[in-house]
């Protein structure tokens, strides 16, 4: 296998893109991600583009080819490839570039999430149908209620509580300030988290994560291509995906995600480190409880004890740990299928100093990227 | 949409699932593999006792369509007597519900589409 670097990224604005069709967003990024990385277009071997439900979205399917058109590489035939794994889908798609490169099938491939939300009334209700569908959704547990009783379960074994999961809502606001493309850009206060109305007991609407319209792309190259485009190539040094029953009241322990413990415990084994070598993080806060869960299962924290890293503000900006210096999806916004193409955007302008108010200080990052409940998650670990 | 409801009716009305008689698991909704044993498991037809207790839920205030009329409503993690979990409407009031609580599955109307179209109905859990 080969060293697979990012030799460019690109970023749509994230949120309500009221005048941009799915299209005008994808458009957006790759043009930043092609100019970023300096090439003209014709270097792109392949195409993979995480999107969950473009069909249910704005009704269009085969969009990875429509994608590859309106980029200007019609002419150029490159093979475009959709993959969906619910919100992991962008994820996915990063993995299936990263191998197509680092088994030398490719030596410049592009990798894109992108999707287009607000052109229909019922978002959430497809964005759920990344839980079982048949047998959550129709008996009444859309996402937030999943996620809902799995806060609960944590609060009543270990004593997590609501203002925990509120700190991470006010960390990721105050974190989305200092990023231009990100939805929210306002700091809210612990009081505005804790009195805003429940969406699903425990969580209230400062817990769940806004689902957006937004595209990200990022090009990948092996070392050697990568030299000749980029002084500063971020490397991928792991990037793994784990399954798991597709329903909670399937799993083994709803406190716990095994694809996340799976996947990361592989993802450290090939990059080589350990947990506590992990400078920053973006993790999938699609709900509050998510990121807290996620500090433990990533092997930041013990099984139980991920809030006292929010209590001691170990993850926040200037913490020892910082994790969604983004904003995260609480406060960048939840684009879906471009969630895990935009945590890889944040990570390398991170690790290429590129990262402006917001930047940390560190050698490696990680990104968790989870689809639905957990039954898809994908570790990816980055370095200098 | 009706054949994908019905084909299901036996299973939402009645509890049925699965259990492995190589490993003695239950599962719920209805498996043809067992997933500790696969290839060498003996899954067979079960109909559930319909008795568990609660593990977790929430009062969901912003949900499902078909659950709008009764809004809040409370969906929880049911855990039945036989070992198999399951994630389904609690007909109760919000303050009653204790986590170990004992539960009993009910036939009950879930929703209906529009005026016109067919009424779905379900198993509910009630406390015992």
């Amino acid at each position: 296998m080969r060293r697979v670097a990012i030799i460019g990224v690109g970023c749509s604005k994230f949120g309500e893109l009221w005048d941009m069709g799915f299209r005008d967003i994808v458009i957006s990024a790759g043009i930043e991600a092609l100019e970023d990385a300096g090439l003209e277009g014709r270097e792109i071997e392949a195409v993979y583009a995480g999107n969950m439900s473009a069909g249910r979205y704005i009704g269009q399917e085969h969009i990875a080819s429509l994608i590859a058109d309106y980029s200007g590489l019609a002419e150029l035939h490159v093979p475009c490839v959709r993959v969906e794994a619910g919100d992991a889908s962008g994820g996915v798609a990063l993995r299936q570039a990263y191998m197509a490169v680092a088994s030398g099938m490719h030596d410049v491939v592009i990798a894109a999430g992108a999707e287009k939300v607000t052109d229909v009334p019922n978002a959430m209700e497809i964005l759920s149908s990344s839980a079982d569908v048949e047998w959550e959704v129709f008996n009444g547990a859309n996402l937030p209620a999943l996620y809902a009783m799995i806060a609960r379960m944590h609060m009543k074994r270990f004593g997590t509580k609501e203002e925990d999961l509120a700190m991470v809502s006010v960390k990721n606001h105050k974190n989305a300030t200092l990023n231009p493309k990100a939805m929210f850009r306002r700091e809210i206060s612990l009081e505005t988290a804790l009195n805003s109305p429940y969406v699903a007991e425990p969580l209230k609407l400062f817990d769940c994560a806004p689902i957006c319209d937004g595209a990200s792309v990022v090009i990948l190259a092996s070392e050697e291509v990568a030299r000749r485009y980029t002084d500063t190539p971020i490397y991928i040094k792991a990037c793994t995906q784990a399954s798991d029953y597709m329903a909670l009241h399937s799993r083994r322990d709803v406190t716990t995600m095994d694809a996340v413990v799976f996947a990361s415990r592989e993802a450290y084994r090939i990059a080589k480190i350990e947990p506590k070598d992990v400078d920053f993080a973006e993790v999938h806060d699609s709900f509050t409880i998510a990121e807290i869960i996620a500090y433990e299962d990533l092997g930041f924290a013990k099984k139980g004890e991920g809030a006292k890293l929010i209590r001691e503000g170990v993850t926040a900006l200037d913490g020892d740990l910082p994790v969604n210096t983004s904003g995260g999806l609480k406060a960048f916004g939840h684009a879906v299928g471009a969630t895990g193409i935009r945590q890889a955007v944040e990570i390398a302008l991170q690790l290429r100093g590129d990262a402006g108010k917001r930047q940390v200080d560190g050698e490696i990052g990680l990104s968790l990227n989870i689809g639905g409940t957990g039954a898809t998650a994908v570790v990816t670990i980055f370095s200098r | 949409m009706l054949p994908k409801f019905w084909r299901k009716i036996r299973s939402r009305y009645n509890l049925i699932g699965s259990h492995c008689e190589n490993c003695g698991s239950y599962f719920y909704p209805p498996r043809n593999i067992c997933p500790k044993c696969r290839r060498k498991g003996k899954v067979r037809e079960v109909q559930f006792s319909g008795y568990g207790k609660v593990l977790s839920w929430s009062v969901v205030h912003d949900g499902v369509e078909n659950f709008w009329l009764s809004k809040p409503y409370i969906v929880a993690l049911i855990e039945l007597d036989e070992g198999a979990k399951i994630v389904a409407p609690l007909d109760c009031n919000p303050d009653e519900v204790r986590e170990g609580m004992r539960v009993k599955a009910v036939f009950r109307k879930f929703g209906e589409d529009g005026e016109d179209g067919i009424i779905y109905y379900g198993t509910k859990f009630v406390p015992v």
